[in-house]
This record gives C-alpha cells, structure tokens and sequence, in this order.
C-alpha cells in the first residue's frame, strides 16, 4: 500500500472548510479608521451640537446635524473598509462578491438593520435616551452573528460591544462616552491587532 | 493494519476528500464554485462527483437559471457520517505515528 502523508489530507480538509465558508480578507487597517472616523465625529459633536446640561430637542437644527455627523461616519466608515477590503481581497486571490462574502454581509446586516429600525422608531416617540446603548448591543449582535463566516476572532469584540451596551444602559448619562469607547477606541485596538497579524503572514 | 480498517477508500483522493469537506461546511454548492475552491477541471470534478453520488454521499440536484444549466451539490447524512469516521481515523493515525 502507498505511503500517504494524512497530515497533509487534514489540512487541505481545514482549509477547504474555512476557504469555501468564510470570508477572510477584512481589512485590519479599514477597522483602525472607523475608529479614528467615530473619534472624530464624536469630537464634532461634544464641541459644536450637543448643549451643556440640556437637553437634544428633536427636529432642531442640533439635532438633524447629529444625525448628518452619525450617517457620515457610518457611511464613510462603509466606504473605507469596502475598498480596503477589495485590495485585500484581491492580494489574497480571494472573490469580493461569491457566496461566501454575500452570507457574511447578511448575516451582519440582520441585526444591523433590525437594531437601525427600532432606534429610529424611538426616536420618533422621544426615546434618545438609550441610543448609543442600543447602536452597541446590536453592533455587538451584528458581529457575533456574522463572525461564523469571517475571522473568528470578531465574535470577541461583538462580545466586548454588547457588555458595553449594558452597561451603558445601565449609566444613562454617559452614553457619548460609551459610544466613543465602543466605536473608537475598540475599533482601533481590534484593528491593530488584525493590522500585526496581516504584516505577520 | 487496524488502524487504516477505518480509512474510506473514497475518500481517499485529494478531489473528492475536497468535495466533501466543502459539502461538510455548505449546506448547498454549485459546480463553479466547486470547481473555483478545487482548481480542477470540469470533467475531472463530474466524474468525481458522480462516483460520490453513486455512494450516495452526495446529492446532485440539476435545475435552470435562466436558460443556464446550474448544478447543486449537497451532502447526505450517510456521506456526512461517513465523512465523519474517516477524520477520526486519520486523526487516529497521526496520534499514532508521533
């Protein structure tokens, strides 16, 4: 009988199940800039809109910049990591749009847009007060949801978001700086940590 | 000789132990994205594919999309357990030889 080398076979099993099942080409450098971009934002807000010891008054030109300041980080942060992403995708011969990368976009954006729908529905009836801790735990949700079909390790931060949420809900008042923490700061350390490993391999 | 009584001869070939480790994550795949995942060429992985599906491991499901021709692939609970028996015995074999 021919000798086989079956340590080969189980990695070639490893890496077929993780190459046909999950999208590995995140951009550990995109995740560094959307904290920089939440830093920002969040800097833009505590300085020019939001009032000292007063209350946000919906529809007021205050608050619809809020909403301007919040869509632009989001959508900026979308855009950054979009084409980081695609280069690295590219580098590593791996498809941008296949099955693999459409089941993780799904599966993040379930929560995503579940959590982004009962917020403004709170919003409407005056509810700001639990925002940033809602945007946290569904964050947090979307990335634990999602992390079967990526990098593995992002369930840790997803954990990490909605231990934050509740937290926040549970100190109203502090909601900016959860916010900051949850968005900025966790999101440059995640992506730095993804950035070491990159340069690594 | 005990050791390798547990070794599935089908499975016992680089292009269809690929397909069933596919089919082990992927509840659903089809040709081109097996055929992409393998680097192989189309009849290469059809003959494959049909010795699998003549074990009745896999399950090929044909339909249309569009006037395209697509073909699926899924893995049966027979060929999943089946699968199974064969990791553990190559995982029982390295144990065994360092």
């Amino acid at each position: 009988m021919e000798k086989k080398n079956y340590l080969e076979d189980i990695s070639e099993i490893k890496n077929l199940m993780n190459r046909s099942s999950r999208f590995l080409s995140l951009s550990g450098l995109s995740g560094i800039l959307a904290g920089i971009y939440a830093i920002l934002g969040a800097t833009i807000a505590y300085l020019f809109l939001l009032p000292k010891g007063d209350y946000v008054v919906l529809h007021s030109w205050n608050f619809r910049m809020l909403v301007v300041v919040l869509v632009s980080v989001a959508l900026l942060s979308f855009v950054t990591a979009l084409l980081l992403t695609t280069r690295k995708a590219k580098q590593n011969n791996e498809k941008i749009w296949d099955g693999t990368s459409k089941r993780l976009l799904i599966n993040f954006l379930v929560p995503m847009v579940t959590g982004g729908i009962y917020i403004l529905i709170k919003l409407k009836s005056q509810h700001y007060g639990l925002t940033a801790s809602l945007m946290l735990i569904f964050y947090g949700l979307a990335l634990v949801n999602a992390s079967k079909y990526t990098l593995g390790n992002i369930k840790y931060l997803g954990y990490v978001e909605i231990v934050l949420g509740l937290l926040c809900a549970a100190m109203p008042g502090y909601g900016l700086w959860f916010w900051i923490f949850g968005f900025g700061v966790l999101h440059i350390i995640y992506g730095s940590l993804i950035y070491v490993k990159e340069g690594k391999s | 000789m005990g050791l390798l009584d547990n070794i599935n001869k089908l499975f016992d070939h680089r292009i269809r132990l690929g397909i069933m480790s596919i089919l082990m994550v992927n509840e659903e795949v089809d040709f081109n994205r097996l055929k992409e995942l393998l680097d192989v060429t189309d009849g290469n992985l059809a003959s494959h594919t049909k010795t699998l599906e003549k074990a009745e491991y896999i399950k090929i499901r044909k339909a249309f999309i569009g006037k395209k021709p697509n073909t699926t692939y899924r893995a049966t609970p027979l060929g999943k357990q089946e699968f199974k028996k064969h990791l553990a015995a190559l995982e029982a074999i390295i144990k065994t030889k360092s």
